[in-house]
């Protein structure tokens, strides 16, 4: 089942504490802590609009929370702002970048980072290739299918090699068929990286995940 | 087999279309035919200070359109993404500059500056930005509030800062709206008069004051007409160029149907909404501010004389210098009725003949919008030069300046109307139907009841523009007939004076109408929001 | 018909020698008792009293209140032919808005047009022929070099003067400076930023004083002169009004004290002073004078030839131009007319004034002024 992932040098753990956010008079995260062990792959389950999306983006730094901290490899990143926690995320409608071909897609983080075009393009077609879409480089995002562009989505925030990868609901919305056939796909392309998946899907969660918690129990 | 009868959208559509070929098209062509015969053509491209012309108002143009969007560009992300108290009076100010005459926005900068900015380029190209900072706003903010912020967000998750976020992200995508904003910036900057015509020095032309100069003051109508032509050439280019621009970079995006804005949150980003929104407001304020305190400015130090005596003085018995503001005020106000008038009825006109021609309703769309994208003072010269032999010798007549300012107008009342005319849902039409009305008796009940708000939208912005109008009345008012552009116009350049003082007065007054007809129009605007 | 036409004219010579006579004012007043058989152009030949015309003037001309004025009101009881006055700015844009609106006019009869610009007004076929028939008839003895400037009749010659810079006495005086004496002067860095001109392409003033320095400076030096003028700090105005009631030290209260004038203005001066005085506060730079000849004519297209021709006929005649040296401070072009004393006194006439030959303005005039736009104006 699991061919270890090669090229991630840290394998750091994910550390959140208390974590309080309110928008308005509505308490959104209610003081949640969660502990997530470097190179784990945890699925958070709870039902639509409980606060798990919010979660992760207080984990990524998109939202600021009210109280509590955020640390990853034992290092704190709670006012770290998001480009430079490491800390990757996969969204629920992929975002993928539409003026962009799909191979300047997987290499912008990698770009980012400062690699030279020789490099970072030899990497986007390594991870291309991981996620079954070889060849496929030079086609626009915009002709790309569902199910082809989530696994460009997922290959462009692993080729940016964060600590973190968080997944918001990645499978919701597709066909059965693709569905199963993603969610394979997923947990082995997620083995050995510290992993927080957010889903409402049980059976998901089982293929996918290591560990399965409530969001309810946090 | 429920289609309106063709007869009717003839009988509807041939006033519009009949008016266009009358007013627009056939002065166009007498003014293309008189700039390409006759030795007008040599005489005017071998002149040097054609090209000198050509040059400088080119330059300028491009300039000041880069300038506007710089500036633009920061106000339109902060209105695009932020919520923030003050907003939509923000959009109101913004957009009552943008409908200002331009010797208001001239006579705004001249009280504005120093005496040694006063009549520099950097002063044009100053009142140009302040007057087109709506554009950029309103229109990269449209798009840039369709951007999904998660783009951006998972641009950062990849490690791209603020910065980067911005100039890889946002900036490609938002770049067909900068396109399109850019280009109408640099066709107002490009056929720039009124701010010319007060702000600029004596010599400092661009190629509208050129021809009205050649055709008013030294009788050389073929230059004139030459020199509109190559306006109209460089013109062309910039649409053509603009329009595949576009083309090649619209993106297709997952434009959601609402904007997602939020309020800022940290301190930073509240300063940064604070000194983005309040910068911008500052730029539309300050100006008509400086405006207002100047008109209280005498030579014989701060007073109100020259409210109150406003008027022409006499300085030998008979003799009197001035402008006669009683005489100028009624002009405008009986051409701006008049103007309104038939805008308001070709406008509306057309616009029941667009929705109801469908296909066919493009090209009286486009025909329509002809006049737009011709300078006034194009506009004014063609009628000049074409209404001065029977049958058509209308030179004289009193309502061919309210048909001039109705030519530029009419292309927005038909924006207002066919928009909401097209939103009518067809379902209701034919519900009508079912119910036993014949096509028309349809028609007529579920769509025609909805023109009356907009043509209210549409007789507003019409009433603004003529107000305003300064190009094409320039040539085609007779002695006496003044409007208020034209008086203000004479009057400011008296510098120190309290001649120039009453320009102010004059340029406070004609601000204060135009940004409560623009009061108004955001008022029907907002009612008709609420309306199914 | 053609008996009450005759009756007309012939009134309108006699009437303004001895004002209305009782037999005039019998024939003109009938109403016509017969309609117009056998003209070709009823217009030409209907009644026009009752009519009201248009004088279209330049904006040195009084509008009302002034002897000027009476003397029109005059031709109205006279005639029954009511006279509206519009200003239509200085003569250049008057001509302007004359020459746009050939065939369809603002007025009935315009009065100013001078000599630097009649032929442009008559190519682009402003007037319809007429001269009066003072002149015609030569009860009014014209002097023949001003008729000559219209040689087919275009317009009538109705007063003459000379474009002069004007300089104001008591500002010189009081920083013991004295005024400069030629054209030449006006370049010396020692009267910089002290004169004031108007733009010759809306101004006949303004024209006259370019075609003076051409004049002094030939046709290849006047660039260079007007080049040494902008830097010594020459001011432009568009109009004379401007020019004098607004930036002159003397008559306008303003910063500069000396401007393009006419070498009768300074009498103007005396009369109007407030305090009385009976000295000129202005004087003339002699050298700089350049001969202007002012005309007036039937506007072609006008809805009331017959009128319009009577007025013209008026404004030669004695009546009329008895009035115009104290109002227009020109002389004039009615020889019977005797001068007022200050104008004797004040007025100064150079000997040799400027003159240009026609022809020559004529063909180089629109040039002239497009360089002279470029040099001056930038």
């Amino acid at each position: 089942m699991t061919v270890p992932v090669a090229g991630h040098p840290r394998v750091a753990d994910l550390d959140v504490r208390d974590v309080y956010v309110s928008f308005g008079d509505t308490k959104v995260l209610d003081g949640v802590s969660l502990h997530i062990a470097g190179g784990e792959i945890v699925a958070l389950l709870g039902p639509s609009g409980s606060g798990k999306s919010t979660l992760l983006r207080v984990i990524a730094g998109l939202v600021v929370p009210d109280a509590g901290t955020v640390a990853v490899g034992g290092v704190a990143v709670t006012h770290v702002p998001t480009h430079r926690r490491g800390i990757g995320m996969v969204f629920q409608d992929d975002q993928l970048f539409p003026h962009l071909s799909t191979l300047d897609n997987v290499t912008f983080g990698p770009k980012m980072a400062g690699e030279s075009r020789a490099r970072r393009d030899e990497r986007g077609s390594v991870w291309l290739d991981r996620v079954g879409l070889a060849g496929f480089g030079p086609r626009r995002v915009t002709e790309l299918s569902g199910g082809e562009a989530k696994r460009v989505a997922l290959a462009r925030t692993l080729a940016a090699e964060p600590a973190v990868v968080l997944l918001d609901e990645p499978l919701t919305g597709l066909d059965r068929e693709l569905h199963d056939r993603l969610a394979i796909d997923l947990g082995q392309l997620l083995t050995g990286v510290t992993t927080l998946l957010v889903t409402h899907d049980p059976d998901e969660a089982a293929v996918i995940a290591d560990r399965t918690v409530q969001l309810s129990s946090l | 087999m429920n289609r309106l009868p063709r007869r009717l959208i003839a009988a509807l559509a041939i006033g519009p279309v009949a008016a266009l070929v009358v007013f627009y098209a056939w002065p166009f062509g007498t003014l293309l035919a008189e700039a390409v015969t006759g030795q007008a053509l040599s005489e005017t491209l071998r002149r040097s200070q054609t090209w000198d012309v050509v040059w400088f108002t080119l330059w300028q143009a491009v300039v000041s359109t880069i300038v506007t969007i710089c500036v633009g560009l920061l106000p339109a992300y902060v209105v695009a993404r932020f919520e923030f108290r003050g907003r939509s009076v923000l959009i109101g100010l913004l957009t009552a500059t943008f409908v200002l005459p331009t010797v208001v926005m001239g006579a705004a900068f001249l009280a504005l500056l120093p005496d040694s900015l006063d009549r520099t380029v950097w002063a044009v190209i100053g009142a140009h930005v302040a007057f087109n900072l709506a554009v950029v706003v309103r229109v990269v903010g449209a798009l840039w509030e369709h951007l999904p912020t998660d783009m951006e967000h998972a641009a950062a998750t990849l490690g791209a800062s603020r910065w980067r976020v911005f100039t890889q992200i946002s900036l490609p995508l938002i770049r067909p709206a900068i396109t399109a904003a850019a280009t109408i910036v640099f066709l107002f900057t490009f056929t720039s008069f009124g701010v010319i015509r007060i702000l600029a020095a004596p010599g400092t032309r661009t190629i509208e004051v050129e021809v009205w100069r050649r055709a008013t003051q030294l009788g050389d109508i073929g230059g004139a007409a030459v020199l509109a032509l190559l306006q109209l050439a460089v013109l062309a280019v910039a649409l053509v160029w603009s329009t595949l621009a576009q083309r090649r970079h619209s993106r297709a995006l997952a434009l959601r149907p609402e904007a997602v804005r939020r309020r800022a949150r940290s301190r930073g980003e509240r300063a940064f909404v604070a000194v983005a929104a309040g910068g911008a407001a500052l730029v539309a304020l300050v100006p008509l501010s400086a405006l207002v305190v100047r008109s209280f400015s005498t030579p014989s130090g701060w007073s109100t004389s020259a409210w109150t005596q406003l008027g022409r003085t006499e300085v030998r018995p008979g003799i009197r210098v001035g402008v006669d503001p009683v005489d100028a005020i009624a002009n405008s106000l009986s051409t701006m009725a008049w103007a309104t008038l038939f805008a308001v009825v070709i406008g509306g006109v057309a616009s029941l003949a667009i929705t109801a021609a469908q296909r066919h309703g493009r090209l009286i769309d486009g025909g329509l919008m002809l006049p737009l994208g011709t300078s006034a003072v194009t506009i004014g010269l063609g009628m000049l030069i074409t209404f001065d032999a029977p049958p058509a010798d209308w030179r004289a007549s009193w309502w061919l300046v309210p048909v001039g300012h109705a030519l530029v107008a009419v292309p927005f009342v038909v924006r207002t109307c066919v928009g909401v005319l097209r939103s009518v849902d067809p379902e209701m039409t034919a519900a009508a139907a079912t119910l036993g009305a014949a096509p028309v008796r349809a028609w007529r009940s579920t769509v025609v009841p909805y023109l009356w708000r907009p043509l209210g939208v549409g007789a507003a912005l019409a009433a603004a523009i003529s107000l305003g109008e300064f190009g094409a009345t320039s040539f085609l008012s007779r002695s006496g007939g003044e409007t208020l552009p034209i008086a203000i116009e004479q009057l400011l350049g008296r510098t120190g004076t309290t001649l120039q003082a009453q320009g102010y007065v004059l340029a406070t007054l004609l601000a204060v109408t135009t940004v409560v007809l623009v009061i108004v129009v955001e008022q029907l605007q907002a009612g008709r929001r609420v309306e199914p | 018909m053609t008996v009450v036409v005759v009756t007309l004219a012939a009134c309108a010579s006699d009437g303004s020698d001895s004002g209305s006579g009782t037999t005039d004012e019998v024939a003109v007043g009938d109403p016509p008792a017969v309609a117009p058989t056998d003209s070709t152009d009823p217009a030409d030949t209907a009644d026009p009293s009752g009519d009201t015309i248009t004088l279209v003037v330049y904006d040195s001309f009084p509008e009302a209140d002034t002897s000027l004025n009476d003397a029109l009101a005059s031709f109205t009881e006279q005639t029954g032919i009511g006279v509206d006055i519009l200003v239509a700015g200085d003569t250049g844009t008057m001509l302007s808005k004359a020459s746009l609106t050939a065939g369809n006019p603002e007025g009935d009869v315009m009065w100013g047009i001078d000599n630097t610009l009649v032929s442009r007004a008559i190519a682009d076929g402003v007037f319809e022929p007429h001269v009066a028939t003072g002149i015609t008839d030569g009860s009014i003895p014209v002097p023949e070099e001003f008729t000559a400037l219209t040689p087919n009749g275009e317009a009538t010659p109705v007063d003459y003067g000379d474009v002069c810079v004007n300089y104001d006495i008591g500002w010189f005086a009081e920083r013991d400076l004295d005024p400069p004496s030629t054209l030449a002067d006006l370049i010396d860095p020692a009267y910089a930023g002290m004169l004031v001109v108007q733009n010759p392409a809306t101004s006949s003033p303004g024209l006259a004083f370019l075609l003076a320095t051409i004049h002094e400076y030939g046709l290849e030096g006047w660039q260079d002169y007007w080049r040494a003028l902008g830097e010594n700090g020459v001011e432009v105005v568009e109009g004379w009004t401007e020019a004098y009631y607004e930036r002159f030290s003397w008559a306008g209260g303003g910063p500069t004290p000396m401007v393009v004038s006419y070498g009768s203005s300074p009498p103007a001066e005396v009369i109007f002073a407030d305090p009385p005085r009976d000295d000129a506060p202005t004087g003339v730079v002699e050298d700089t004078c350049f001969r202007q000849v002012e005309f007036a004519g039937v506007l072609r297209g006008t809805d009331s030839p017959e009128a319009a021709r009577l007025l013209v006929d008026f404004l030669i005649g004695d009546e009329f131009q008895r009035e115009v040296p104290l109002n227009l401070f020109v002389y004039p072009s009615n020889p019977a007319v005797t001068l007022p004393q200050e104008f004797v006194d004040f007025a100064v006439i150079p000997d040799q004034p400027r003159t240009l030959d026609p022809a020559v303005i004529d063909a180089n005039r629109s040039t002239w002024i497009d360089e002279w736009t470029e040099l001056v104006l930038g």
